[in-house]
Order: C-alpha cells, then sequence, then structure tokens
C-alpha cells in the first residue's frame, strides 16, 4: 500500500526515478549509476525536508490522518513489552476504538491507553473510525483506577476524529463517561503522561488526554473539534474545512507557542509514515525520559502541580473597575 | 423543536423562547397560549398552560433560587481575550464578534458567579447564560466556574451550578476545550473538601459542558423538557443519517437513561436543593454531642454556617 498526498509529489516523482536507479545499480553497478542514486537520494531528502518544513495547517492534517501513520496497537507492540489487552467496561460492552492494557515501557510497567482507528476498511468500521462509544471511555476509567491501584504510570495515546455522536451514543451516557475522565485523570495518583499521535478532536481526545504532560508528534493535531465539524459551526459548510484548520491553531507549534502543550516530539523526515519504526523508537525513548522524571516526584506534588496545570489554562482579562475618587477606602 | 425560539420584533419581554407580544402578553413559546406577562415572570416564566420552561436570565435564576438581596456577584469585570487570533478567512473573526455580541446582549460574558444564600444556607452559585455567545465555555466562562468551585472550599458553601450552553467556544479553540479539564478538576477538589456539587441543567445543556463539570454533579437535577446531551441533535443526524425520535435528548429521556437524579420544576428547585444541602452537610460535621444536635431541629442551616466566612 502507498499513499502518496498530493504536497508531497514533488518528493515522489524524484523517489520514482531513484528507485529506478537502484534497480538498474542493482543489476549494473557503475560508478555514474552510483554518482546518480547518490544525488537522486540527497535531492530526495532535501526535496521531503523542504515540503515537510513548510506544511500548512491543513496538510498537518492529512498527515496527521495517514493511512500508514503509525497507530496505537503499532506503538503497543513495537514500544512496548509484555502488552496484554483489556476488553471492556464490565457494564455494557467492548469498544474497539480504544485499545488499552498493562505493558512495559523498557522494562518500566505502565497502563497504555489509546484511540486506534484502523486501516482495512472492515477494520476501521470495528473500530467505528477511531471514535469511540461511552463503553470505551469507561473502559480507559477503568484503566486508569487500575494503573492507580497497582502504581503504574499511565500512558495515553490520542488519535480521533471525536467522540462517538450517535443516539445509542446518548442513551449510554457519552458526555458523562467523558467527564467522569477528566475528573479521574485531574487527581489520578500515578503520573499520566498523554501523547497526541495523529488526530486528537474535541472532547473524545481530551477524556484520555488530561496528564502531567501533554506531548504531541510534530504532525499530529489537538482540536477543540475537526476542522470539518468546526467548518460546519463557523461557515455552516464542512468544505471550508481547510480554512478552519488555518483559523483553529491546531498545529503543534501553534499550540507550543500558545503554552497549551508541552513538548514537540520530532517525527522522522517525510512524516511518521516515511519511517514507523524510527518513529516508534523515537516514541519510546521520550515517553521512558518523562515517565522516569515524572517518578522522581512525590505523589501530594504530582496531583497538586496537575491542577496547577490546568488551573492556570485560560485567557482573559479583568476591566478596570471605575476609578474611586481620591482618598475613598 | 429547536424552531420554536424565534425571534420576534418588537422584543419586549426580550427571552428566548416567548415571542413578545406589545405590552402585557406574552405566547408561550411552546402551546402558543397568550400570557399575562405579571404572572408568567411570577410563575418564573414557565407557562401556567402547559408548563413549558422559558430560558431565564442570570438575574431571573438568582431571584428564582437565592434568598433575597443574598446575591453578591463576584468578578464581574473578567472579560474574553482572543487568545488564537481567530479569524476565519470570509467570516466575522472572533474580536469582531466580541464587540457586536456585548452590544446586543449588554452583557460581558456567558455566566456569573457569586456568594449568597439559599433558604439562609451560604452557597456559591454560578449561573451559565445562554444569552451571550451561546453560553459556550471559553477561558471566561472556565476561570468563573473554578473560581465558584475555589469559593465553596475557601468558605465551605455548597456550589450550585446551573447550566445553559452550547458547548465548548470554537473561536478559543483549545483554550476552550482545556477549560473542560480545567473545571473538572475544580469540581475535584471541592468534593476533596467534602462539600457538595448540586449540577443543575437547563435547556440547552450541550457538548463539552455536559462532557465537564455539569455532569459531576453529586446530585444532577434536570429542568422538565430541556434539551440535554453530548452531541447536538444536529450533529447526531448529519453524522449518523438517523432522525431523532421525537423527546431524545430532552431532560425525561435522560431520567430515563438514569443520566440525572430527578426532573424538578422550577417552582420546587429552591426546596430540593436546601434539602439536598443540609442531607449532605449533616455528614460532613464533626460528631456533636446528641444533646445538641438534638436541641437543633432538623434543616436548620448550622452546619455549612459553621466554618463559612460570611
Ligand atoms: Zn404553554
Amino acid at each position: 500500500m502507498s499513499v502518496v498526498l498530493d504536497f508531497e509529489r514533488p518528493a515522489a516523482e524524484i523517489r520514482t526515478k531513484l528507485d529506478a536507479i537502484e534497480k538498474q545499480y542493482a543489476a549494473n553497478p557503475t560508478p555514474e549509476l552510483d554518482a546518480q542514486r547518490i544525488d537522486l537520494r540527497r535531492d530526495f531528502a532535501n526535496r521531503t525536508q523542504a515540503i515537510y518544513r513548510a506544511l500548512s495547517p491543513w496538510q498537518t492534517v492529512q498527515v496527521a490522518r495517514h493511512p500508514l501513520r503509525p497507530q496505537t496497537m503499532d506503538y503497543a507492540i513495537g514500544m512496548c513489552t509484555d502488552f496484554v489487552e483489556f476488553h471492556g467496561d464490565r457494564v455494557f460492552g467492548d469498544d474497539r476504538a480504544i485499545v488499552g492494557g498493562p505493558a512495559r515501557i523498557d522494562g518500566r510497567p505502565v497502563m497504555l491507553v489509546g484511540q486506534h482507528r484502523g486501516r482495512e476498511t472492515r477494520e476501521r468500521v470495528e473500530r467505528n473510525f477511531g471514535s469511540p462509544h461511552p463503553e470505551g471511555y469507561r473502559k480507559a476509567h477503568r484503566l486508569f483506577e487500575l494503573a492507580e491501584k497497582f502504581g503504574m504510570p499511565v500512558v495515553t495515546l490520542m488519535d480521533t476524529p471525536g467522540a462517538s455522536p450517535g443516539l445509542g451514543d446518548e442513551e449510554r451516557g457519552q458526555g458523562w463517561a467523558l467527564a467522569a475522565n477528566l475528573a479521574t485523570l485531574a487527581t489520578l495518583r500515578v503520573p499520566v503522561v498523554c501523547v497526541v499521535i495523529g488526530e486528537g478532536n474535541s472532547g473524545g481526545a481530551l477524556a484520555i488526554g488530561v496528564g502531567d504532560r501533554f506531548l504531541m508528534l510534530e504532525h499530529s493535531i489537538f482540536s477543540v473539534a475537526s476542522p470539518e465539524a468546526a467548518a460546519s459551526i463557523v461557515w455552516k459548510d464542512a468544505k471550508f474545512a481547510p480554512q478552519a484548520a488555518d483559523a483553529l491553531k491546531l498545529t503543534a507549534p501553534d499550540l507550543l507557542r500558545l503554552n497549551l502543550i508541552d513538548r514537540i516530539i520530532s517525527e522522522p523526515v517525510g512524516g511518521a509514515h516515511a519511517d514507523p519504526s524510527a518513529m516508534i523508537a523515537t516514541l519510546r525513548s521520550t515517553v521512558a525520559g518523562e515517565i522516569s522524571r515524572l517518578e522522581t516526584i512525590p505523589t501530594e506534588r504530582l496531583v497538586s502541580d496537575r491542577y496547577e496545570k490546568y488551573r492556570r489554562l485560560g485567557s482573559w482579562f479583568e476591566m478596570a473597575p471605575p476609578a474611586k475618587p481620591a482618598g475613598s477606602v | 423543536m429547536r424552531n420554536l425560539f424565534r425571534r420576534a420584533l418588537p422584543k419586549v419581554a426580550g427571552d428566548a423562547g416567548q415571542e413578545a407580544v406589545p405590552d402585557l402578553w406574552v405566547r408561550c413559546g411552546r402551546c402558543r397560549e397568550m400570557l399575562y406577562a405579571r404572572e408568567w415572570a411570577e410563575a418564573s416564566k414557565v407557562c401556567p398552560k402547559c408548563g413549558f420552561h422559558a430560558r431565564l436570565t442570570i438575574s431571573d435564576r438568582v431571584a428564582l433560587l437565592l434568598d433575597a438581596n443574598s446575591w453578591q456577584e463576584l468578578d464581574p469585570d473578567l472579560r474574553p481575550t482572543d487568545p488564537l487570533g481567530f479569524a476565519p478567512a470570509g467570516r466575522p473573526s472572533y474580536a469582531e464578534k466580541l464587540a457586536t455580541e456585548s452590544l446586543d446582549s449588554g452583557q460581558s460574558e456567558a455566566a456569573a458567579y457569586g456568594r449568597g444564600t439559599l433558604d439562609g444556607l451560604p452557597v456559591s452559585l454560578a449561573i451559565l447564560d445562554m444569552g451571550y455567545f451561546a453560553g459556550t465555555l471559553g477561558s471566561v466562562v472556565g476561570e468563573k466556574i473554578a473560581r465558584a468551585f475555589e469559593l465553596g472550599i475557601a468558605e465551605r458553601r455548597a456550589v450550585i451550578v446551573v447550566s445553559a450552553s452550547g458547548g465548548a467556544r470554537q473561536q478559543e479553540g483549545v483554550v476552550a476545550l482545556i477549560q473542560m479539564a480545567k473545571t473538572a478538576a475544580a469540581v475535584q477538589a471541592l468534593g476533596a473538601a467534602r462539600l457538595p456539587f448540586i449540577s443543575i441543567l437547563t435547556d440547552p445543556t450541550l457538548g463539552g459542558v455536559t462532557a465537564s463539570f455539569a455532569t459531576l454533579g453529586d446530585c444532577i437535577i434536570a429542568e422538565p423538557g430541556a434539551v440535554i446531551g453530548f452531541a447536538g441533535p444536529r450533529i447526531i443526524e448529519q453524522t449518523t443519517g438517523e432522525k431523532l425520535p421525537p423527546g431524545a435528548q430532552t431532560a425525561e429521556f435522560q431520567l430515563r437513561h438514569g443520566m440525572v437524579d430527578q426532573v424538578v420544576a422550577r417552582r420546587d428547585q429552591k426546596a430540593i436543593i436546601a434539602r439536598l444541602i443540609r442531607l449532605f452537610s449533616h455528614a460532613t460535621q464533626p460528631a456533636q454531642d446528641p444533646t445538641a444536635s438534638a436541641s437543633t431541629p432538623h434543616g436548620e442551616p448550622r452546619v455549612v454556617a459553621t466554618a463559612g466566612v460570611q
């Protein structure tokens, strides 16, 4: 499966030439072909880097949604050992859009929870395209409490177009499930590291995204609503999603500038989908480092620091009250 | 159901859900009955014929819930900024919308909070108002809600929040989204101080408000007929293609599905809240000698008041 995004085309054309030369060189390794392939490799790397340095917000959305981008299960398998997937909320059912369970990262037990969108059509349907139902959030809630009970740091991976908006979701209390997770994560007595790996939209992402550290992969997005949903609110037309992506400030660099996230994790040149195993290795070492640091903080302080961190977020000003006459008390 | 709310000119009574008719009459937003305006207002804008609960302003809510002259609004001067520089191509910018919204509504934001007494009980009360930016949760609303909970903790007051909101304020982007986490954390802090939080859901309570503080109440009370849910009806129909059955996402629907504790008409809300605060407060008081507690009739406001800074 090969997917070339529109704006990747100039690099893809070089890649096609390079592949042809590599094939010729393999059959007939002349110094001329060798020089050509070295040039083409350099051109390809430079062009890809140039494209990825200048991604527009809407292009970033395309990269964040790239079908070959590593997803939660890829990280669960590639970044962890001993992962045991837990199923079900013990009340209603098992939601496939959220996966989770205990695992080890660099030998250290953690609780991993993330949204998983799936790749093939059948899997995507089974997983509701990564839009969790309330039972998914309640499974996550169960895992958060297990993590606290057994003193395991929580690692969450966000990758969702948003919480599922169906009648059944309403009947089973989608809003209630999301709110319960926010409250529980806000006071959980173990370190919580949250990472947006793809698309992190709305309360559906935030409900597994409250923690001590909030990280974003370089080309992931984090937004109050999907660009399409915001466009249908602001322009009354989802076709304006690219314009909405511009206005929403949903890219990692924009959000870091606004002090709304803690850190950006670099992706391989050409995006995580260009080299999934390198991406997975980077995330593993980053998360392991964050956990080691958080584990040195005493629990009481960890929890109060987390409260303060969220308490400070917001942007408002206080109008000066009307001036009092001089000498008044 | 949504198109019950039609704006009419001239705006006399001025409340959404009521079509103003010149002079002394208002027309019920549901049954269309002509109602004598003063009687209707005295009934807290509930239609005597069909029981329709029209939307209330912040001062209506204060009059409904608090003891006369006890309301003391705090931090009324918090104003929104434009953290993203939200300027959607070809549409009014957030800065422009903020300016016109304040002029149209005469309000400075979509929530107010403060202290007051309810049947003599000291409470911290926050009220959201659909009249400004559809009651949306942005930085100022989030900050006021958080402060309402902190006021409760600092002065040992029960906290009451009356919600009415279209959800998170899109124009503040992630800044608005994070107010959901901030307010949920504030609810937890109140809980850790063992003080009660009574959440009142009114028409409409949707999106990021439903998915944060509003559904975290120790008791959740919904107003009759209020639309309450996570995704709005329009989003559900657009996304799933399914038409919602009549009565979906009403207060009564949420009661049936176990999501709210009671659906309570306006006229009964104050008494129920007072009873709840007294019941919850009893459990959080230090043990007292039985003669002292026997000499105090049940339902006296002694409990919350002991540690309160009035
Ligand atoms: Zn009526």
